[in-house]
């Protein structure tokens, strides 16, 4: 196996992501597309502690808080389009323009 | 490189097939006009980076992604979409721009830019297998990265009490 077969298909899944995060309007689908990037990011750690044959596994131990911190992050980001939806009754972020100068 | 040695390898072929259903999951991902489609096409790719980590040795963090993802954050996901698609007696507005192209010329830019950058970087060198042991990261985990794992779990338990403070409703 090479490293560069997980680059790559890293790299493939986060642009993925990124293409999902600019055309969705959707605020949970953007959410789901965060998460892909998300996952490209640590499939790039494991791949590069297999590697290094890190004693460390710091590889690992990143795509755990990695993992972690996606976890929290659906959950606030979650909360917050619950609360969108509560006040404005709708989750469509092109009409999320009240911050707009 | 020889494409036809690469491909010997039977590991090189089942990543070959993994990372079909991968891509393949998370384009419908983020182009499915069915909000619950998108994600449980989400549970494809990440089952497939799941298998990923295995190949790579990493069990602990593959069976801690299927726990977690799969198991808890799909599933926040679908609570989030039968919460904010509640019947408002409106047809749901279209999920997509009509403006494709230019985020798709973004994306092809990054991959263009990031899949050249490892490839030059990385050009033929190769992972040796080998399984680390789940003994070795929980010593790992609470020795050299005792501080870090704890200040996660803190983060973790903020983002509880925010969630649950944020989605509350107001006592008028």
């Amino acid at each position: 196996m090479l490293v560069s077969q997980f680059l790559v298909l890293a790299a493939l899944l986060f642009s993925i992501g990124i293409y999902g995060v600019l055309v969705r309007r959707n605020a949970v689908l953007v959410l789901l597309s965060i998460e892909l990037m998300l996952t490209a990011v640590s499939i790039n750690l494991v791949a590069f502690g297999a590697h290094l044959q890190d004693t460390l596994l710091s590889g690992q131990v990143f795509a755990l808080f990695v993992i972690t911190i996606a976890a929290a992050e659906v959950g606030i980001g979650l909360a917050i389009v619950v609360m969108i939806f509560r006040n404005r009754s709708s989750v469509n972020l092109d009409e999320l323009d009240l911050m707009r100068w | 490189m020889d494409w036809g040695d690469w491909l010997s390898n039977p590991q090189n072929i089942l990543f070959v097939v993994i990372a079909l259903l991968m891509v393949a999951a998370a384009v419908r991902v983020v182009t499915s006009p069915n909000v619950v489609h998108a994600t449980l096409m989400l549970v494809l790719a990440l089952g497939g980076s799941a298998a990923l980590f295995l190949m790579l040795g990493a069990e602990f963090v593959a069976w801690a992604l299927v726990l977690i993802y799969i198991g808890a954050v799909v599933v926040l996901f679908l609570f989030g979409i039968m919460i904010t698609r509640a019947p408002t007696g409106r047809d749901p507005v279209r999920l997509d721009h009509e403006r494709r192209w230019p985020a798709a010329l973004v994306a092809l830019a990054t991959f263009a830019t990031l899949a050249s950058a490892s490839v030059a970087a990385f050009e033929d060198e190769v992972i040796e297998g080998g399984v680390s042991r789940t003994g070795e990261l929980g010593d790992v985990l609470f020795s050299r990265f005792v501080i870090p794992f704890e200040a996660v779990s803190f983060v973790l338990l903020a983002a509880l009490i925010g969630g649950i403070v944020l989605a509350r409703k107001d006592p008028d």
